[in-house]
């Protein structure tokens, strides 16, 4: 069981990697946008599994703090000033 | 038995995670890879999270990883939202064939 | 095997780490340097989580995640609107540019030593052994928060006095900014349940602080996002009480109750913040809670900058 979890891990980390491939390429700041919002979800997915492999529990209240989070940053690099200013 | 579902479970949210991410970097289309980061990688974190629940077994520990999946669905939807309006005022992100 | 696939995991992490800040100091474009910082803060917080160090993945989770980029954005909106005069290509600048590599490189250099002769000693303890032999009579059983409130007191009060300092000194620089559009169906229906169990989460952090990961800075860095979203919402207030008076009193209620609670045990008869025994446990949450309280009023005053600018008109909300 701890060897899946671990090669779970490894899977899991790939994947954000192809994430930060795209936060390197991506051509708008709204592709980078999204691979900070995979980022947020890969991270979650792999905090939990780090709290099930290093016994911590506390790895749940983590996840919860980065998943109510993941929306604040995206909802501060997309929001637009009042009176019509843009924000680019 | 209940840890061979756990690992089903896990290996097939992973295999949405991975779509999710190949989704991300292949699509040529901005709002299709919307469409991939928002749907596929809820699913896939769904599914691990009913893994975990199985493996972890403790009633408190259960609920609390259902409010975070909950959490993450609902915040991924409004990113997903804001995300797809920046875009949409900018008229940018299309496709051009 | 296993540990074979740990240390593939850790040489991935840390090169996502590495790529990642150095790609985000690098680039010319600004608004992609935050969105990468803010990737950064998020690797940052899993590798606290891989080291087994679960208070620092919480502090870095809520204030690297939430409010350091919206802090740096607003920070850029400012520049944008109103261009620093002078450059930095001239050559005075240059030699202090030249001056503060140095200053690095030597701080790297002792920084390499001091982890050479860490890894070559071992066999050290270090001081977990007496802390955890302290344990009992510091009246909580997270050795984190004994250490922060209870045995290095004074560290964490002269913390709390710098954060005050330096919203105050944010509050000097007089500045306006622009408040956000009015949120439409989608962002308001986020913020209108996202807000109160943020505040739930906050006071649930700042309670079980004393017994497993957790504590006024956690609690306070994630109600300070509260705020955050209040603001980014279209509330100008972001949450915060409307009379100035009251958003002071909050501000200094932290050194406050600090200072109070040492002075007062000095008059007692003890020293500067020695707790009794059997009162450790209550005064430090108390101490924790007029924290919490302050550091999420100083980090929304930080992200206000100023008064809270209420628009002349109200546009149409958007979608």
């Amino acid at each position: 069981m701890t060897l899946f979890l671990t090669l779970a891990l490894i899977v899991l980390i790939l994947s954000l990697c192809i994430g930060l491939i795209r936060i390197f390429l991506g051509p708008t700041l709204e592709d980078r946008i999204m691979s900070v919002q995979l980022m947020g979800t890969t991270g979650v997915g792999i905090l939990l599994i780090l709290g099930l492999l290093l016994d911590m529990p506390a790895s749940i209240d983590i996840a919860l703090v980065l998943a109510m989070l993941a929306a604040i940053s995206v909802a501060a690099l997309t929001r637009k000033k009042a009176m019509g200013a843009k924000n680019d | 038995m209940t840890e061979l579902i756990a690992i089903a479970l896990i290996t097939v949210g992973l295999m949405f995670f991975i779509a999710g991410s190949i989704g991300l970097l292949r699509l040529p289309d901005l709002y299709s890879r919307l469409h991939a980061l928002t749907k596929a990688d809820n699913v896939g974190l769904g599914m691990m999270i009913l893994g975990i629940i199985i493996i972890s077994g403790d009633l408190l520990t259960s609920l609390k990883l259902i409010l975070v999946w909950l959490l993450v669905l609902a915040s991924s939807a409004a990113s997903a939202h804001l995300i797809a309006q920046r875009a949409r005022r900018r008229e940018r992100g299309l496709w051009k064939p | 095997m296993e540990t074979l696939i740990w240390n593939l995991f850790d040489v991935l992490l840390l090169t996502a780490l590495l790529a990642l800040g150095w790609s985000a100091l690098s680039t010319s474009n600004l608004r992609k340097g935050i969105a990468l910082f803010i990737a950064f803060g998020l690797v940052l917080s899993l590798i606290w989580a891989r080291l087994k160090a679960p208070d620092i993945a919480l502090a870095e989770a809520a204030i690297g995640t939430g409010l350091t980029g919206a802090l740096l954005l607003a920070a850029l909106r400012d520049e944008e609107s109103a261009p620093a005069e002078t450059s930095v290509q001239e050559p005075g600048n240059r030699f202090y540019a030249y001056l503060l590599m140095l200053v690095t490189i030597i701080l790297t250099l002792i920084l390499g030593w001091g982890l050479i002769d860490a890894l070559m000693n071992r066999q050290h303890p270090g001081l977990a052994y007496d802390v955890f032999a302290q344990l009992d009579q510091s009246g909580v059983s997270n050795p984190v928060t004994a250490v922060l409130l209870n045995f290095r007191a004074y560290d964490t009060f002269l913390e709390l006095a710098v954060l005050l300092a330096a919203v105050l000194g944010i509050r000097s620089l007089n500045i306006t900014r622009q408040p956000y559009l009015k949120a439409g169906p989608v962002l308001s229906g986020l913020t209108v349940w996202l807000v109160p169990v943020l505040i739930l989460m906050s006071a649930y952090l700042l309670w079980v602080g004393a017994h497993a990961p957790g504590g006024a800075f956690q609690a306070g860095a994630v109600l300070a996002a509260a705020g955050v979203l209040l603001r980014l919402s279209g509330y100008p207030a972001a949450g915060l009480p409307a009379r100035l008076l009251i958003r002071r009193a909050f501000m200094i209620i932290g050194v406050l109750v600090f200072a109070m609670i040492g002075l007062g045990l000095m008059v007692l008869g003890r020293g500067f913040l020695d707790y009794p025994v059997a009162w450790s446990g209550s005064l430090i949450l108390l101490i924790e809670t007029a924290a919490t309280l302050s550091i999420a009023t100083i980090l929304i005053m930080a992200f206000l900058a100023g008064e809270s600018g209420e628009p002349e008109h109200q546009e149409k909300p958007s979608c």
